[in-house]
């Protein structure tokens, strides 16, 4: 018996550590879930796999940004704007400092972005126009560029996040995104506390600069947990054992009122949108490779069904532009009008009569005009249930038209790699559509060029090859946000994508975000909308900060 | 015996090499590239992923000659180094799987050795009372042959939910700070128990239900009879049987603790709680190839070692095993 006790023991003090400290209090203790899957490696800022909360939390950025009003929030700069065609001027705020006191000045912000341009960082190649970084004094940073991407400049302002020079100038160049950086010191509201397997803990900084600026963040501590299944964070949901959850979890609903749960909208559709679902079509495959079949396509499925019966009507519909949020500004309703496409099976079998697409050999399903047999498989990965069904009402759907479709469900893994070597007929996927700053991003993921590669890693899954669209993107990123040039540029190309077709989308994928009271309140809501009740990662910057600002300890 | 054990270790070595070798191999020609599935879920800046991609080519050396890379392998294995994680770069595979195994312990091993000693002796007597086995064998067959996912769920949403006596959820509450107090151990343990009750439970009917048939057999067999013929007691013939019951059932024990970092990925998914088995679905999925050598290996390690252990009991508690090597039949 003793034996066994001291064994438990020895076994214990390994799992523990020897770290001990208090506990912190419930109520002063944010829990949220959602945004991490795995436990914490890198707190590494110039790696882009790093911990949930390093950017935001810790590091901060120039700009936040509100998807709800499509505006840039200044953060660390005052202000910013373009004072030629080619100079963006940024004025800090004054008083910003790192967690370790040191001030954060223009030589910061200038030591970041030529970090990018002596070394090969994930955005080095914004100095394929930037041409120089300048500090005109402790607050003034001027960009210069040469042929600026106004649009992808409106995705880096919110995206980056400002480096202390004076620890990060001694790093050797080849270790910077090596290190784990396991004492991070950025200039953000909270501070690195501890990193277990199945959990982030962060501790606000009460020195933080912000306080005097926007508020103090109420929770003390925010506990990131790591849950593997949504119906355990159904569980901890009701045991309140989790503030804000964001997981997809099916039913909210039916239960939200039983158990207390807050979602953005009160009814339908719950949650906000968080990116576009697309049913990605593999050009390469006749006849996949006639537009009037793709379109045919669009109009034999019905999105209402999906979002009825698979999410429960927690997902809005999505425009035939794909474009939604702040996106909708560059949105041509003329367009949208003359090409879009709607829910009518008659249309889309017309579509296909006329272009040669009937059941030839009798066996009930449309044939290719020279007689072959027409067969396709969509793809999504095992396990990813709210697609899985998707997939299969569309397969219905194109069923019913007299298109054999049938749904597949690979390993993860699989699936990933036929989509990146074209091996497919078609899927669907979301990994590039998420909501930012400017619908270029998009764009250059639902079109992009770069498709003449054995993986294809960037977008355009389907390989669509069309370099008017590409030479199009390319002009709309050099074009200054909302100028009448860009907006009609941004017709063109919606035009394009509508009538052409690579890529249908038909539903938008919830920011899925579940609150309980029993701890924290006045979180944001349509009637409350005061920052983004969002955990997810690099998305602390849209409003979630502002969400920690404003909640309200509930005693 | 000498004989033996050298025998013995030469086909646990042969084993090693072999397994190693198809662990080393397997992910490597399996669908997925794990570094460009990492970079299809990255936002980063037009351009920016081919940089990423050369750095991770360069990182992990794979844009050597796979000849190079298995030679390599092996080199870093004598000198105790698995690597780094692809999925969870930069940290070491060594220290994912130290921070993640120890859980899989707390959890598994006083589950499966309860439930092995429990379910024997309950078994055993349930074997030689018939009215014991008219109540208990249903019992045993409802909980060997209930699916686990569901079983689990059941006890979570029972004991959790409903009556609210245990946390559904991770190794210790989101609040509490890791440390030698009271407060911690018995929160930890709150977490702890309806993992470790679900898997006692389960595999508490598998261990007594093959008692139960065991001792049945035994207690039928020629030498019981002869036995009983000789006037022995019922207790010293059942003592007799549950000697000879028991060694299957030490080889199902040894195979249950080779598998123990393996064993509990259901456990951990359906309570969140921490531990090498859902790492091990997660490295597989995104085909992390360190990860999964590094899980692996680990599993190979102990089920030879648990074999080892077992051949070397057998020795002890099966005489026609000693002298089988030592000659002296």
């Amino acid at each position: 018996m003793k034996a066994r006790w001291i064994v438990l023991a020895v076994v214990l003090s390994l799992a523990l550590g020897s770290t001990a400290a208090l506990a912190a209090e419930r109520h002063e203790t944010l829990i949220v879930g959602g945004g991490t899957w795995s436990a914490a490696t890198s707190w590494n800022p110039l790696y882009p796999n790093n911990t949930n909360g390093t950017v935001g939390l810790v590091y901060e950025t120039l700009f936040g940004y509100d998807p709800l009003t499509n505006q840039h929030k200044p953060w660390l700069a005052e202000e910013g704007k373009w004072i030629s065609d080619d100079v963006y001027e940024v004025k800090l705020r004054p008083g910003i400092y790192f967690s370790d006191g040191q001030p954060l000045t223009a030589v910061d912000v200038v030591f970041t972005y030529e970090l990018a341009r002596d070394n090969n960082l994930t955005y080095s190649p914004i100095w394929r126009t930037l041409k120089e970084v300048k500090a005109l004094n402790l607050d003034t940073v001027q960009f210069v560029f040469e042929n600026p991407s106004y649009q992808e400049w409106q995705i880096e302002l919110y995206s980056r996040a400002i480096l202390p020079k004076h620890i990060w100038k001694d790093v050797p160049g080849e270790d910077l995104m090596v290190i784990a950086n396991d004492n991070p010191v950025g200039s953000g509201p909270y501070k690195k506390l501890l990193a277990g397997p199945d959990r982030n803990v962060w501790v606000r900084d009460d020195n933080w600069w912000g306080n005097k600026v926007f508020g103090q963040p109420k929770p003390k501590e925010i506990v990131d947990m790591i849950i593997y299944e949504n119906n355990v964070a159904l569980g901890m949901l009701m045991q309140r054992t989790l503030d804000l959850s964001n997981y997809f979890i099916p039913g909210v609903p039916a239960i939200k009122n039983l158990y207390g749960l807050t979602t953005w909208f009160d009814g339908p559709p719950y949650m906000l949108p968080a990116n576009v679902a697309m049913l990605i079509l593999n050009v390469n495959r006749p006849p996949l490779d006639d537009a009037q079949f793709r379109r045919a396509l669009a109009f034999a499925v019905n999105p209402q069904t999906i979002v009825e019966r698979v999410f429960e009507n927690m997902v809005p519909l999505c425009d035939s532009t794909g474009l939604f949020g702040g996106w909708t500004a560059y949105r041509d309703a003329e367009v949208a009008e003359k090409h879009g496409f709607w829910y009518d099976p008659a249309i889309a079998s017309q579509m296909l009569d006329e272009a040669g697409y009937i059941d030839l050999d009798g066996d009930g399903w449309r044939d290719m005009p020279d007689g072959s047999a027409i067969q396709f498989e969509i793809i999504v990965p095992a396990g990813w249930t709210d697609w899985m069904e998707s997939i299969r009402i569309i397969a219905e759907a194109f069923r019913a038209i007299g298109v054999n479709a049938n749904p597949a469900f690979p390993d993860q893994a699989l699936y990933e790699q036929r989509m990146q070597t074209g091996n497919f007929d078609m899927l669907i996927n979301n990994y590039g559509s998420g909501i930012s700053g400017s619908p270029y991003s998009y764009w250059n993921w639902v079109a992009n060029h770069n498709i003449h590669r054995e993986y294809v890693t960037e977008g355009n899954f389907g390989r669509y090859d069309n370099q008017e669209l590409f030479d199009l993107i390319f002009e709309f990123n050099q074009l200054p946000p909302l100028s009448d040039e860009s907006l009609a540029v941004a017709s063109k190309i919606q035009e394009i994508l509508l009538v052409d077709m690579p890529s249908i989308p038909f539903w938008l994928n919830g920011m899925w975000a579940q609150m309980t009271s029993q701890y924290w309140t006045n979180w944001p809501t349509e009637d409350n909308p005061i920052g983004r009740p969002c955990s997810w990662g690099n998305q602390w910057q849209f409003g979630a900060i502002d969400m920690l600002i404003n909640l309200q300890p509930a005693r | 015996m000498g004989r033996y054990l050298t025998r013995k270790l030469i086909i646990y070595i042969i084993t090693f090499l072999f397994a190693v070798t198809l662990n080393w191999a397997v992910p490597r020609f399996a669908p997925g590239d794990p570094i460009k599935m990492l970079l299809s879920r990255f936002e980063v800046m037009e351009g920016g992923k081919d940089i990423l991609e050369s750095f991770f080519v360069k990182t992990f050396g794979l844009d050597r000659s796979p000849l190079q890379q298995y030679v390599g392998f092996w080199r870093s294995l004598f000198a105790g180094d698995l690597g780094v994680s692809i999925s969870q770069y930069p940290k070491s595979v060594f220290n994912i799987i130290r921070g993640a195994i120890i859980y899989d312990f707390i959890i598994l091993l006083p589950a499966i050795i309860l439930s092995w000693i429990i379910g024997n002796k309950l078994g055993a007597f349930s074997g030689v009372n018939k009215k014991a086995d008219n109540f208990l064998m249903p019992v045993f067959y409802f909980l060997t042959s209930s699916p686990y996912f569901w079983f689990a769920l059941v006890i979570s949403y029972v004991f959790g939910i409903v009556l609210g006596l245990f946390p559904t959820s991770h190794a210790y509450s989101a609040t509490m700070r890791p440390g030698w107090t009271l407060a911690f151990i018995w929160d930890f343990f709150l977490h702890w128990f309806m993992p470790f009750l679900s898997l006692f439970l389960v595999q508490l009917g598998g261990w007594a239900i093959g008692m139960r048939n065991m001792i049945i057999y035994e207690t039928n067999t020629n030498y019981a009879k002869y036995m009983e013929s000789l006037g022995a007691t019922e207790r010293l013939i059942r003592n007799y049987g549950f000697r000879n019951g028991i060694l299957p059932q030490v080889t199902g024990l040894a195979i249950s603790l080779g598998t123990i970092v393996s064993g509990a990925v259901l456990t951990q998914m359906v309570f969140s709680y921490p531990g090498l088995g859902y790492l091990m679905v997660q490295a597989i999925k995104q085909n992390d190839y360190f990860l999964i050598q590094g899980c692996f290996l680990f599993l190979i390690i102990m089920v030879l070692l648990a074999n080892f252990v077992i051949d070397i009991i057998y020795m002890f508690i099966d005489p026609r095993v000693r002298h089988s090597y030592s000659g002296e039949v």
